[in-house]
């Protein structure tokens, strides 16, 4: 018991070790690393994949899970994209954009609770339509964004650059509405067991609703936040978005099984970890082509945890049938 | 009965289940800040009563009526607001949510006008609810790293916050050490002392008798027996809980158990699960396995099947040892294992009937070399195989089991062993839902089995069939044999007896050393 209770707390800081490690590691290789301007610039990489990230716990929490906020990424710049080339104010363009976000979490949460469809299934379904129909309005071609889009990723409000802020509010927001609210503590009631969510008398189908939203406008700022810093929106963008935001969850502790993890540390933890060890690599000047196999390692790594932390758990919570004497 | 004013009355309250009456006219009343006992066999409609109760199900007919007032819930949460509480076997808690998070988890107090809990609220009155209950644990304490008895507090707790005048508890000393048993009835008195009304579902005879004002047995969905407590005795609730003459028929046995022995099982032990099971199984023999659910009768099944490990002991097939056996070793011995769960377990129930029976068997049906199925072949033993197992003459091989009744369900399970000619079956529940007549036709179909060499081995909840069916029975109890009844000596008290008996005293020493020791928090 007590060798598996040691191996426990190790599987709960997994992610904070491992980001140490991270450290640790590229610190002691290059100077570089380490340095204030770096860690800020690695914060500006990873606060896009970071914010569809913290939607995306929201719908993991629920044992659910979103494939399709890549496309929603997609979709929302391309027509926030479309409607700044037309003339439209920025303010605007970014509303379109969370508006988009919106519809396609509310399309997804439709199918999945009014037609009880797997949500696996209801958001593949989406990351397909959402790919083809931004291609359709982008007639599948790249649209350069005016400076003015760019300038917003680069400006900064009281040293702080835009995405960081962007990224950091998103965090409060969704931290708050998970510990501080009764949405977020029943999302975690849901994940846990909805049979006995449904029995408490918990809306189940409410909360399944509410998260697939959260997620799809979150995507939609994580969507804007990329645009900022890429100034194009080409037919790949977002494309495989969804396994960064899964990864980083996961990575930060969430389990897929539903009712385990955080966004704060855990989520956003395991979303700059991924861009950490990405920046080092870049620094150390190792070849690009080894960078999604190193990711892909500690994606691995992620989920090994996370299921050897699940079994273990539940070998733990079994109800024995009779009570051994203890010798 | 009495003066105290009723707070619930049932009034004919009917229930049925795919055309099986489950609950027939039953009629009793609950009186203000008094306990009731309900008790009866597994089966009799407890669950189902309490889930009408509860607004899970709706009666087909029949009323209740909570302080005169007709009283229909549609869902939990009408059953919550007119403070019907439960506490399940199965606790319906959040393990990972704090203990003042799931006593709060649908009525949240909130800072005013904001989405926001107020936790400082939540805490306060956490607080002063397990105060009430008397746990003294801090209410930020996460549920999973509680004891089973400290999660029933807080359900009582939870049940306290919703202000609920009936309280409806399902087993709650199953999981208790005596220590919590006693603290748990200690408070059931003071609730009662405060005017809130009980209703007690216990197997453990003498809990009810200590603690109920009144007893009602069930049996078969019908009210048998109404008493005042001070006026009735364990054996007599026993009686009345099984005492049903035996209405349906068995067929003859035909066989006698041979002296081969298939199945030998020797000191067995899986900490946790079971404790020096013994026994032996004989060709031709039908041996039962009785116990009240979680006895560990389905485990031990599990076990013997390959499923799940133990640690001591041994399990012999035919005089030869399985140190550590795998179910598709089993499967290739000729061991067949029909679980208590046919539709999750058994069954692909959107495959055909012809996939379903094939699938044990398949690779006894492929050509020379493996490569594919002959299918000429199988579907000649198909043909002959429905047959044996009187399959309803109208469903179509190529059918989905789904559309089957549970009894034409069962003899597809049985079918897809037959396939493999196994020596030894482990039937777990195998007449679980099934129609009378469909019943017997599985009666049979286990005797043919026997009397043609197999070793059986049938776990049931279902005292009668074990004594209508078996050679010998088991009674198992706390995860451990507590009786062995031959033919003879079979007798309905005498296992309910051995099935039950004073779970109260023999849980008493090895767990209060558990207790205490730091490992088990």
């Amino acid at each position: 018991m007590t060798l598996q209770k040691l191996i426990l707390v190790a599987l709960r800081y997994t992610t904070l070790l491992l980001f140490g490690a991270v450290f640790l590691v590229f610190g002691s290789l290059s100077s570089k690393f380490l340095e204030p301007v770096n860690v800020v610039n690695i914060l500006t990489q990873s606060s896009s994949t970071a914010i569809v990230a913290i939607g995306m716990t929201f719908v993991l929490l629920t044992a659910g899970v979103d494939l399709s906020v890549g496309s929603i990424m997609f979709v929302a710049v391309a027509v926030a994209g479309k409607m700044i080339f037309t003339g439209y104010s920025l303010g605007l363009s970014i509303c379109a954009a969370l508006c988009v976000g919106f519809v396609f979490g509310r399309l997804n949460s439709i199918l999945i609770v009014r037609f009880r469809i797997m949500p696996f299934i209801v958001t593949l379904g989406t990351l397909y339509f959402g790919r083809g129909f931004g291609l359709w309005l982008t007639e599948t071609r790249a649209m350069n964004m005016p400076d003015a889009v760019t300038q917003l990723g680069a400006a900064r409000i009281a040293g702080i650059p835009i995405p960081i802020l962007i990224f950091l509010s998103v965090l409060a927001a969704g931290h708050f509405v998970l510990t501080q609210t009764p949405l977020g503590r029943q999302i975690y009631a849901v994940g846990n067991d909805p049979e006995a969510a449904r029995k408490a008398g918990i809306r189940v189908n409410r909360i399944l609703g509410v998260v697939y939203v959260l997620s799809g406008v979150c995507a939609a700022i994580g969507g804007f936040v990329a645009l900022t810093q890429t100034g194009a929106v080409s037919p790949t963008f977002g494309n495989q978005k969804e396994f960064s935001a899964i990864a980083a969850a996961v990575l930060g502790g969430t389990s897929l099984f539903g009712g385990r993890g955080t966004i704060f540390p855990g989520t956003v933890l395991g979303a700059v970890l991924i861009q950490t060890v990405e920046n080092g690599l870049v620094i150390l000047n190792v070849d690009p082509y080894l960078y999604p196999l190193v990711t892909s390692a500690v994606i691995f790594l992620a989920v090994l945890i996370d299921t050897t932390r699940t079994n273990l758990l539940e070998k733990l919570g079994r109800r024995p049938i009779r009570v051994e004497p203890v010798r | 009965m009495s003066s105290s004013p009723r707070i619930l009355e049932f009034d004919s309250v009917e229930k049925s289940f795919f055309g099986v009456k489950v609950l027939k006219a039953v009629t009793f009343d609950l009186r203000t800040g008094t306990a009731i006992g309900l008790v009866g066999e597994n089966g009799a409609g407890k669950s189902t009563l309490m889930n009408i109760l509860g607004g899970i199900h709706t009666p087909d007919a029949g009323y209740i009526r909570m302080e005169g007032e007709p009283y229909a819930p549609r869902n939990p949460q009408d059953a919550a607001r007119a403070g019907v509480a439960f506490i399940h076997q199965e606790l319906n808690l959040f393990s990972n949510l704090t203990i003042a998070e799931n006593i709060f988890i649908t009525t949240f107090p909130r800072v005013a006008g904001l989405p926001m809990i107020a936790r400082k609220t939540v805490r306060e009155r956490a607080r002063s609810l397990l105060d009430q209950v008397g746990l003294s644990v801090n209410p930020n304490t996460r549920v999973e790293s509680l004891s089973a008895g400290e999660r029933q507090l807080v359900e009582i707790a939870k049940a306290l916050s919703l202000d609920a005048r009936i309280i409806i508890f399902d087993e709650p000393t199953s999981s208790l050490t005596a220590l919590e048993t006693d603290r748990l009835f200690e408070l059931i008195s003071t609730l009662r002392a405060r005017g809130i009304s009980m209703i007690y579902i216990s197997h453990a005879l003498s809990d009810v008798m200590k603690l109920c004002d009144d007893i009602v047995v069930l049996r078969d969905g019908e009210v048998v027996g109404k008493s005042r407590t001070a006026e009735t005795s364990t054996a007599k609730l026993i009686s009345l809980m099984v005492g049903r003459s035996i209405d349906q028929l068995y067929p003859e046995r035909t066989g006698r158990p041979a002296a081969e022995r298939a199945l030998s099982v020797r000191n067995l032990s899986q900490p946790g699960i079971v404790r020096n099971i013994a026994f032996d199984l004989h060709d031709q023999e039908i041996l039962g396995i009785s116990g009240l659910m979680g006895s560990g009768r389905s485990e031990l099944a599990r076990i013997l099947f390959g499923l799940d490990p133990f640690e001591t002991g041994e399990v012999l097939l035919w005089g030869e040892n399985l140190p550590k056996p795998s179910p598709r070793q089993c499967v290739r011995m000729g061991m067949a294992f029909l679980t208590e769960n046919r539709r999750e377990e058994g069954l692909c129930m959107e495959a055909s009937i012809a996939e379903n029976m094939a699938l044990v068997s398949l690779p006894n049906f492929a050509n020379r070399g493996g490569y594919w199925i002959d299918h000429g072949r199988l579907s000649k033993s198909l043909t002959a195989l429905r047959g044996a197992v009187r399959l309803t003459r109208s469903a179509r091989l190529s059918q989905a089991v789904r559309t089957l009744s549970g009894g034409n369900q069962q003899k597809v399970v049985l079918a897809k062993w037959l396939l493999n000619r196994p020596r030894v079956f482990i039937l777990d529940e195998p007449t679980r839902g099934i129609d009378v007549g469909a019943k017997y036709e599985v009666y049979s179909l286990i005797n043919k089995l026997a009397s043609d060499g197999a070793a059986v081995l049938i776990i049931s909840s279902e005292i009668e069939e074990l004594i209508g069916m078996c050679d010998q029975i088991l009674v198992m109890r706390n995860g451990e044999i507590a009786d062995t009844i031959r033919r003879p000596d079979f007798d309905r008290e005498r296992i309910l007896r051995g099935a039950l008996k004073q779970s109260h005293t023999t849980r008493t020493s090895p767990v209060e050393t558990a207790r205490h020791d730091p490992e088990s928090r």
